[in-house]
């Protein structure tokens, strides 16, 4: 037996050196960003050749997590545990830049991006992406039904679409929250909480997370669960077109995105503060800004680019619809209230 | 042990210092950095009804799938430790199995057999006419319930198991010729011996049921909160991290609290004569009442945690993509796709991982973790034995990890392990240790009993004989451990093999393990990433299934199979 082990940790050393990078003069850039995050290798390999860098990248949970695990680890030491932030969203900006996170950057091309994504006057952080919260629904339960699409929030709370809605908690999930943020935009301050009210009488499904909404309890996924809407993005059915296991047609699934039903969340990045690799930084938010990262994200995270020259792929823009006109909150608005919207919400819907 | 001089007391400094630098000093970091502006402030920052309704509902439903556990539970153990029958070692080995998978992938197996629209209901709702499905689990406290007994019911099998199968039979034998009636034999003679594993068993179901996360959120949906859920919402979603660190140190303080009752009723009252090593106790069901016993007893385990690992694997290999939403014809059949596009690279993303190669990381991780903590729990569980009223006040310090809010513990490792040698190279060393740390409270309570059983008689006649301390290690502990040994080697491979939340916390992107891998799939909409994910799951029960089968044949040299 002991013979044995040996031979397992031999192996094992084996293993650990064929791991160790060589050693050579190369600079690291740290990214810390958020688990959806995602990036051709080619693109990657090839800003690392061109500025003979090596890009390092931390997932920290989604955004909230991403963003907690910054603030507790920079207000702990000089040096930031990263260099750059990607992935912070609209509503998380405000405590973000309370916290005094980042160091301002204007890129090179930021005039091509549009105005209203600016949402940081003075660019402590810039957008990159942005990406739409919308019910999803199954068409086949609609048509077979014949039952009519709601063509508006208040619609879901008529009879014949009891039961048929499943909503994540928005203290536990991101699009959640986006979800609830988007009710709060129609409604109003004063009358959401009515609307989710009606929502509970009409049997509205709430679960934990995107994971269990989506595939235990959406019909239209292959989970095949028992509500035919769900909450999650206007995005989704493209991913369900190309990857689905034999060529579809058409999605299974399509986006509700009548006036007030999509909430946008943007995302953007930043350099942070105190960063000894402030060069390197600002070259890698402009190569988030570049055509060639921009045109890559839609396939590898399901977002849209923000600048506008960027051409979407095919497969991606036959199954993505775009909302006119989207839900959003002021950020400052938002951070003010987000702890006790979420308290109420839970205290009315969880009780 | 008085002869162990001093040398044998210093290679217990080792698993002490290893807990003090990897698991107390991170918390203490944290909790300085959580309460410092506090103190100042004062201590209104929170609401007695914060800390009352979590913990409350905590210890509510922690008692009640203990209880639920140890009614499945012991039984289950007395099957695999006394009856021989058909199947017997695959029935063993299968019901470890679910206390390897992530909870992501337990609630899609619920859900594949008795979700709504589940092959259970499907089946019930053919067979009876009905229009809505029967059995509506998921997301409630049964669900909850149900999972917890799934996942440590094959603590209690494995832990009182060892105890059972060394239990001498012939004093059972010698008390029914004294006239004592099989009850009085069972409470008088058994259950006392058995005692010190059922208890230790039970603290380990009820402190993970205690500190249950992942089952609670997914599985008992928004409505339910545990302490642990409570923190990660007040840390992650609320950055309310004084709340967050207040809820962890009830937590932990509970932990304490109950193992340290457990310590006062955990005193080996018997001869230690009585447990030697392992007998050939198994036998044949003989009368009609034990062939019921078996047969009705593997039938429930099959039931219980080898169906919904059964649905989970079929539905790797069966597709029902066209029969979705019954548009076109309705294709089912076996298919390995969800496993050829494992290997592919569709979208060229940086992060991409080959599946063997994510095996390849997890097993490293877990042969590590399964090294370290096993010998660290046979250290600590020699010391913990010994008489040494000192020593023995130590053991609710190695039961600690299991009661640390992961959440909390996990940011204390960010903050003090966050620089060079431990973030340096390109191995990440720190999750074999947190691996480690939740593995060695189970290494620590499965050796422990066996150590507290080896007949102090045979140790000193062995000494006496001129015997060095190895060599009475070697030729009268270890043969009497060698089960104990085997099973926390199973069980600290398993947990790190398992583990999600450490592991994608500390791993790289580019190096996932097998957990990590199926939570990227699963969290992306899409059949295809469905598939894999439940294949993903399936290669995972695979290596766990494959790696316990090994440890289970490590044999002594010499030692006879049986």
């Amino acid at each position: 037996m002991i013979k044995k082990i040996f031979y397992i940790l031999f192996v094992l050393v084996l293993l650990i050196s064929a791991c160790q990078p060589t050693a050579n003069d190369v600079r690291t850039l740290t990214i810390i960003t958020h688990d959806s995050f995602s990036v051709s290798a080619e693109l990657v390999s090839g800003f690392e050749e061109e500025n003979n860098v090596r890009l390092v990248f931390i997932q920290g949970g989604d955004t909230g997590s991403a963003l907690n695990r910054l603030i507790l680890t920079s207000v702990n030491s000089k040096t930031p545990e990263a260099d750059v932030f990607y992935g912070l969203d609209n509503t998380f900006l405000s405590r973000a830049l309370e916290q005094n996170l980042f160091e301002p950057y204007q890129p090179e091309g930021l005039e091509n991006i549009p105005d209203e994504f600016k949402l940081d006057p003075e660019f402590f952080v810039v957008p990159i992406d942005f990406g739409d919260v919308c019910i999803n629904y199954d068409r086949a339960y609609f048509s077979e039904r014949n039952i009519e699409l709601p063509r508006s929030l208040q619609d879901l709370t008529k009879p014949e679409y009891e039961g048929l809605l499943v909503v994540e908690n928005p203290a536990t999930s991101s699009p959640g929250l986006a979800f609830m943020l988007a009710t709060i935009a129609e409604f109003g301050e004063d009358a959401w909480l009515d609307w989710w009210q009606a929502m509970k009488v009409n049997q509205v499904a709430i679960v934990s997370d995107w994971e269990t909404a989506y595939y235990n309890n959406f019909s239209g996924s292959s989970g095949k669960g028992p509500q035919p809407m769900v909450v999650s993005y206007a995005s989704s059915p493209a991913a369900e077109l190309i990857y689905a296991e034999t060529a579809l047609s058409e999605s299974p699934t399509a986006s509700l995105i009548a006036p007030g039903m999509c909430w946008r969340q943007v995302e953007f990045a930043g350099i942070l503060n105190n960063t000894p690799n402030r060069d390197l930084a600002e070259k890698f938010i402009d190569f988030l800004l570049s055509k060639e990262f921009q045109e890559d994200m839609p396939m590898q995270m399901f977002v849209f680019p923000v600048l506008p020259a960027a051409e979407l792929p095919e497969d991606f823009i036959t199954a993505s619809q775009l909302p006119e006109t989207v839900s959003s909150l002021n950020s400052a608005l938002i951070a003010a209230h987000r702890d006790a919207w979420i308290n109420e919400w839970a205290n009315l819907m969880l009780k | 042990m008085n002869r162990s001089g001093s040398r044998t007391w210093l290679l217990w400094l080792i698993p002490l210092a290893f807990l003090l630098f990897f698991f107390y000093q991170p918390l203490l970091v944290i909790f300085r950095q959580v309460f410092s502006e506090r103190f100042n402030q004062g201590w209104q920052f929170f609401s007695w009804e914060q800390v009352t309704r979590p913990l409350g509902f905590t210890l509510w439903q922690a008692f009640l799938s203990t209880l639920l556990t140890l009614l499945i539970g012991l039984p289950a153990a007395y099957l695999f430790a006394r009856f021989d029958f058909p199947g017997r070692k695959g029935l063993r080995a299968l019901s470890l199995l679910p206390f390897i998978l992530p909870t992501v992938v337990v609630a899609t197996a619920f859900n594949t057999l008795i979700g709504p629209r589940g092959w259970l209901n499907v089946i019930l709702m053919n067979l009876f006419n009905l229009s809505s499905a029967p059995i509506n689990l998921l997301n409630s406290f049964s669900a909850i319930l149900l999972a917890h007994v799934f996942y440590n019911t094959s603590i209690v099998i494995r832990m009182v198991g060892s105890s059972l199968a060394r239990l001498n039979p012939h004093y059972d034998e010698a008390a029914g010729v004294l006239g004592a009636n099989p009850w009085r034999v069972f409470k008088e003679v058994s259950l006392p011996l058995l005692m010190p594993s059922i208890l230790g068993a039970s603290l380990l179901v009820f402190l993970f049921d205690f500190t249950s996360f992942g089952v609670v959120l997914m599985l008992g949906g928004p409505q339910f909160a545990t302490l642990e859920v409570e923190i990660y919402n007040q840390a992650m979603n609320r950055l309310n991290l004084p709340v967050a660190g207040l809820l962890s140190v009830v937590q932990l303080a509970f932990t304490l609290i109950i193992t340290l009752l457990q310590n006062r009723v955990n005193n080996p009252r018997y001869g230690k004569a009585a447990l030697g090593s392992e007998r050939k106790t198994l036998m044949k069901p003989k009368t009609k009442l034990q062939k019921l016993y078996v047969v009705l007893l593997s039938l429930l385990v099959l039931i219980l945690f080898v169906t919904p690992i059964l649905s989970l694997i079929s539905r790797s290999l069966v597709t029902f993509d066209a029969a979705r939403g019954e548009r076109g014809e309705v294709e089912t059949g076996l298919t390995f796709r969800y496993y050829t596009e494992l290997f592919q690279n569709r979208s060229g993303s940086v992060f991409y991982a080959n599946p063997l190669a994510a095996v390849r990381n997890s097993l490293v991780f877990s042969v590590l973790t399964m090294l370290i903590a096993t010998s660290m729990g046979l250290i600590a569980a020699y010391a913990l034995a010994s008489s040494g009223k000192f020593i023995r006040w130590l053991e609710p310090l190695f039961m600690l990890p299991l009661g640390a809010s992961a959440v909390i513990l996990g940011l204390g490792f960010l903050i003090t392990f966050n620089k060079a040698p431990w973030t340096s190279g390109a191995f990440p060393i720190m999750i074999p240790i947190a691996h480690s740390l939740i593995a060695l409270p189970f290494a620590v309570r499965t050796l422990l009993p066996a150590i507290r059983g080896i007949p102090i008689s045979l140790r000193e006649a062995a000494l006496v004989m001129g015997a060095k301390p190895w060599r009475v290690f070697r030729e009268v502990d270890l043969p009497i451990l060698l089960r104990a040994i085997i099973a926390s080697l199973a069980f600290s491979f398993t947990i790190s093999l398992g583990e999600f939340g450490a592991s994608s916390f500390l791993s790289s992107p580019q190096t996932p393990t097998i957990p990590v891998l199926i939570y990227r799939y699963i969290s992306q909409p899409g059949a295809l990433n469905y598939g894999q994910a439940l294949a993903m799951s399936t290669l995972l029960l695979v290596t766990s299934a494959a790696g316990s089968l090994l440890i289970e044949k490590i044999r002594l040299p010499g030692e006879e199979l049986f």
